[in-house]
């Protein structure tokens, strides 16, 4: 089976523990606003290539994932779900430590074929580095195009398989950077028991470029970047939506 | 038992002058962490701020506080100097105050003038006439010597940076050597080195035992530097200060006579780290004394400096002096080298702040501790200053006892010595393989008149067989520009304390470099993948050219363009091979433009791979700028196909990245972590009990995620 894949970085620090070769798949049915990656969104494009044509790249330069592994991200990788399937079982095989960057979309629960599916993929991942765009449905829909609801019942999923999970979460102004949506958004996180990890990144622009030369026009002209700073600020707004949950929760329990 | 040697498990080294067996028998390899270091004392903080407030005046005064006009720099030309007497622990300066660059002529009158005439001094001409009439120069010599064609490739800069009108640098003496034995020893040692040389008088034969007689007469200079402040260095030195002070006088003596390109210190802090040992055993320095002595040679070893003009600055971007430190590594025995005195030294970039010299070094090894891998990781993070070498392909080489010279010079300490010099331009080398020699900015007929390449698109079997060519003419040259240069420089600016600190036979690398690797591989790649449609000037000479179409690039782990990589080291270090090389050196190259690419560049035309004109270099072994599109791992296992054994004098690649892209900043886990203990806190204990593992726990574990990371 071929995957069509946008691009590798093969030095990725960013994207789960250690050093990670990261695949960068090809298509995406949101989009987002602040989306850096414009070019990932077409469905058609990308480079055509098998998972073992990527596990030799990595296998090449294994020494220096020895405390990393692969991340699969995007695009959406969901997309093409029988691919990383693939991917992630050759890697399991190989005793690579497999980690998925999504943003659950296309999880629906109701369609056991699908579903199926996802156990399989479930059964080779290690970690699931989950981006809630909005917690808010209606803003959910209006900042990336798409349903909330498959993105929780995903996250619910991970949740019941015990599947290790670090949230992604950006913050945007006028749009997500709302005392109201994170702490919101902190009440939901409380109600789950896989969550490790939470990284709240500030809203940066340096995806401007990309739309200029894909000629589509930038739909945040107008937002500034936020800092460090804010993305703390937010973070522990967060951090007290999951406080004040756990203890209306012990509250009632005792 | 000499008593300076108490409590020193024996071995060869006393009967020898053998520090490697004193190290091996003696040191005390440190696994813990950096708990134990001490904060600079309040003297130290007083001496450093009045070195600050000197180097601003220097900077006000347009880069130079003062030249020494008068004097020539030898050993023991100037009084004593100080900061501040009272308040130093240890002490020396290359002239009789701080910040004053010393005379030194011997490697070119000219360039000594022009550096003090470029800053605004003027050389006594009573010594430029005595250095122009009746003592010859190093430069002078080269001159003398050098071929036309010689000088037509320097001034085309096909090879640029010969060391033929300044000191070569690249040397180090064993200077440990002077505070385990004390100079007296040493002298005796070389004056049966004397008795016992060959005695039919072969010019090889004369030479060694003039080279001797020198040696011989700066150690007993080198005893009278101690004497100028106030020390009496002919015994081993008896603690840790006197070891720091002893070796310091040995280093001081030789940049008080070299003013070399690269005065590089050696591998000193494991070697004293057996003297505080025992000081802190036997009760004598404390801690922070012994912290607060480092500090204060380290300042000193900031403070070397040379009169320079400005366009050796631009070359190498900046004034280094290269004083170079090379810290930890593992011994042949597998006990690693790692001891509290290397904390010491890097700690000295929090004592003292960030500094690029000296070139703190730490000799990398997987087995290294783990918490001296922290420490330097968290220093690389704060000081951004150390520079890190692979010591697990250095020692197989050249065993556990070797120091790098300059930025990735590997060599014995006091076994084995370098002929360096320069660096072949191979891009260059290109443009006249395709236009039969002639340069393609000056278009002058510089190398030979080889038949250019007349067609209009590029054709890689044709090319590559033009370029091999050019390639061994090009190594000829070089490789006998060099013989010149280094038989003068021994002639004339013989480096005689450093050589008195090296055993009496000594191996010689003879060190080419070459620049410009990845446009070769580029261009050449470009030729073969792509089309390359050639551009001429009215004569037909090649000035730039139009390529069609994709082609691999050197930096992406793509074989089919890192192996021509490859390939052209390995070539052009077997041309090298093929010369005569003066004085039994053993041929090797470097791949190691750190900033020199830039002047590279400039000086080079249009080059096949897209490159303009005048456009920079990537520095070293790093592919060309923007060119490699898949991540630093790909980047560098490009760089590390090339062949250590092709270029053993160092391969660099030079890698700059921002902390943040190295993972989660530090400051956000700290803050992570404070925000947790609040959480903590704020849950009474009693909800604290009913939270099961699985529930309260994921809360923490919000935390632990990062930790691990």
């Amino acid at each position: 089976m071929l995957g069509r894949i946008h691009s590798m970085e093969s030095f990725g620090t960013v994207d789960g523990p250690g050093v990670r070769l990261v695949i960068f798949l090809q298509g995406c049915p949101m989009r987002c606003l602040y989306c850096h990656n414009p070019d990932t969104w077409n469905m058609d494009g990308g480079t055509q290539m098998s998972a073992d044509d990527i596990l030799s790249q990595y296998e090449k330069n294994h020494t220096f994932y020895e405390k990393g592994g692969i991340t699969v991200t995007g695009g959406e990788p969901l997309m093409q779900l029988p691919f990383v399937i693939e991917l992630f079982q050759a890697a399991k095989a190989r005793s690579i430590h497999t980690c998925l960057d999504t943003s659950g979309i296309t999880f629906r629960p109701e369609r056991p074929e699908l579903l199926k599916q996802f156990d399989r993929l479930i059964a080779v991942t290690d970690l699931v580095l989950l981006d809630i765009k909005n917690i808010d449905p209606q803003a959910h829909v209006r900042l990336t195009g798409q349903k909330l609801d498959p993105v929780l019942a995903f996250a619910r999923y991970l949740d019941d398989k015990s599947v290790p999970v670090w949230l992604r979460h950006v913050i945007v102004p006028g749009i997500t950077y709302k005392a109201d949506l994170l702490y919101q958004l902190g009440q939901f996180i409380a109600t789950l028991h896989n969550i490790q990890s939470i990284d709240v990144l500030p809203y940066h622009d340096m995806g401007k470029a990309k739309y200029k030369k894909l000629g589509i026009s930038y739909p945040l002209e107008k937002v500034t970047p936020l800092g460090q700073e804010e993305a703390l600020a937010a973070r522990q707004i967060i951090l007290r939506g999951i406080r004040d949950e756990q203890t209306a929760v012990h509250s009632l329990s005792r | 038992m000499k008593h300076q040697w108490r409590a020193f498990q024996p071995g060869v080294w006393e009967r020898e002058i053998n520090v490697r067996n004193f190290i091996q028998k003696n040191y005390t390899p440190y696994d813990g962490n950096e708990s134990f270091l001490a904060d600079a004392t309040r003297n130290t903080a007083q001496l450093w701020d009045q070195v600050m407030e000197l180097s601003r005046r220097e900077q006000e005064a347009g880069g130079v506080l003062d030249m020494d006009t008068r004097v020539i720099s030898t050993i023991t030309s100037h009084g004593p100097g100080y900061l501040d007497k009272e308040k130093e622990t240890i002490v020396g300066f290359q002239t009789d105050k701080p910040f004053k660059r010393s005379l030194q002529p011997y490697g070119g009158i000219r360039m000594a003038e022009k550096a003090c005439a470029d800053n605004g001094y003027q050389v006594d001409p009573e010594i430029s006439q005595f250095f122009t009439i009746h003592r010859k120069t190093h430069n002078a010599g080269v001159f003398d010597a050098y071929t036309p064609e010689m000088r037509a490739c320097r001034s085309s800069h096909i090879i640029t940076g010969l060391p033929d009108a300044y000191g070569r640098g690249r040397i180090i003496g064993d200077y440990r050597r002077v505070a385990l034995y004390g100079v007296d020893r040493l002298i005796e040692d070389k004056e049966e080195q004397k008795m016992t040389a060959r005695s039919t008088m072969y010019s090889h034969v004369i030479r060694l035992r003039e080279e001797l007689s020198e040696q011989i007469r700066a150690l007993k200079e080198l005893k009278e530097l101690g004497q100028i402040y106030g020390f009496d260095i002919s015994g081993p030195a008896d603690n840790v200060q006197e070891a720091i002070q002893w070796t310091y006088f040995a280093y001081l003596a030789a940049v008080k006579e070299q003013n070399g390109a690269a005065m590089s210190l050696g591998r000193i802090s494991t070697f004293l780290d057996i003297y505080s040992e025992r000081d802190l055993r036997e009760g004598t320095f404390t801690e922070k004394q012994i912290q607060e002595f480092v500090d204060h040679f380290v300042m000193k070893l900031r403070l070397v400096k040379f009169a320079r003009t400005p366009e050796y600055n631009a070359l190498f971007s900046g004034d280094p002096t290269w004083v170079t430190e090379s810290i930890g590594g593992v011994g042949v025995d597998g006990r690693h080298l790692v001891t509290k005195m290397s904390y010491r030294f890097l700690h000295t970039l929090k004592t003292l702040g960030t500094a690029p010299e000296p070139n703190l070094t730490v000799l990398w090894s997987v087995r290294l501790p783990e918490n001296f891998k922290k420490y330097c990781a968290r220093t690389s993070i704060e000081s951004s200053s150390i520079q890190y070498e692979n010591d697990d392909l250095m020692r197989e080489m050249h065993g556990d006892d070797y120091a790098i010279a300059c930025c990735v010079s590997s060599m014995k300490i006091g076994k084995e010595m370098q002929f360096f010099g320069a660096r072949a331009n191979l891009a260059k080398c290109l443009l006249y393989a395709i236009n039969g020699g002639v340069d393609e900015i000056s278009k002058k007929q510089v190398g030979p008149k080889y038949r250019p390449i007349t067609s209009e698109y590029l054709d890689y079997d044709e090319v590559m067989d033009r370029y091999q060519d050019m390639m061994r003419w090009l190594a000829g040259v070089y490789v006998n520009s060099l013989n010149i240069i280094h038989y003068m420089h021994d002639k004339y600016s013989y480096e005689r304390i450093q050589m008195a600190l090296h055993d009496m036979n000594v191996t010689r690398w003879f060190a080419t470099g070459i620049a410009g690797l990845s446009v070769v591989a580029d261009s050449l790649s470009a030729i073969k993948y792509a089309k390359v449609r050639t551009i001429r000037d009215e004569n037909g000479i090649v000035v730039d050219y139009d390529v069609k179409g994709s082609f691999p690039k050197y930096g992406n782990d793509d074989d089919r363009v890192d192996q021509i990589a490859v390939e052209i080291v390995h070539t052009f270090m077997n041309y090298i091979k093929q010369n005569h090389c003066y004085r039994g050196g053993i041929p090797t190259t470097s791949i190691l433009t750190i900033t020199s690419n830039v002047v590279y560049g400039k000086a080079t035309g249009s080059t096949p791979d897209g490159r303009k004109a005048g456009e920079a270099f990537a520095p070293g072994a790093n592919p060309m700028h923007t060119r490699d599109s898949k991540g630093a791992v790909s980047s560098l296992a490009s760089v590390a196909k090339l062949s250590f054994m092709d270029a053993q004098d160092g391969i660099s690649n030079t890698f700059s990245i921002i902390p943040g892209a190295l993972g989660k900043e530090n400051q956000l886990f700290m803050k992570d972590l404070d925000l947790d203990m609040d959480l903590n806190l704020n849950l009474d204990p009693e909800l604290e009990l009913e939270c099961g593992f699985n529930k309260a726990c994921s809360i923490p574990n919000l935390m632990t995620g990062l930790d691990r990371e």
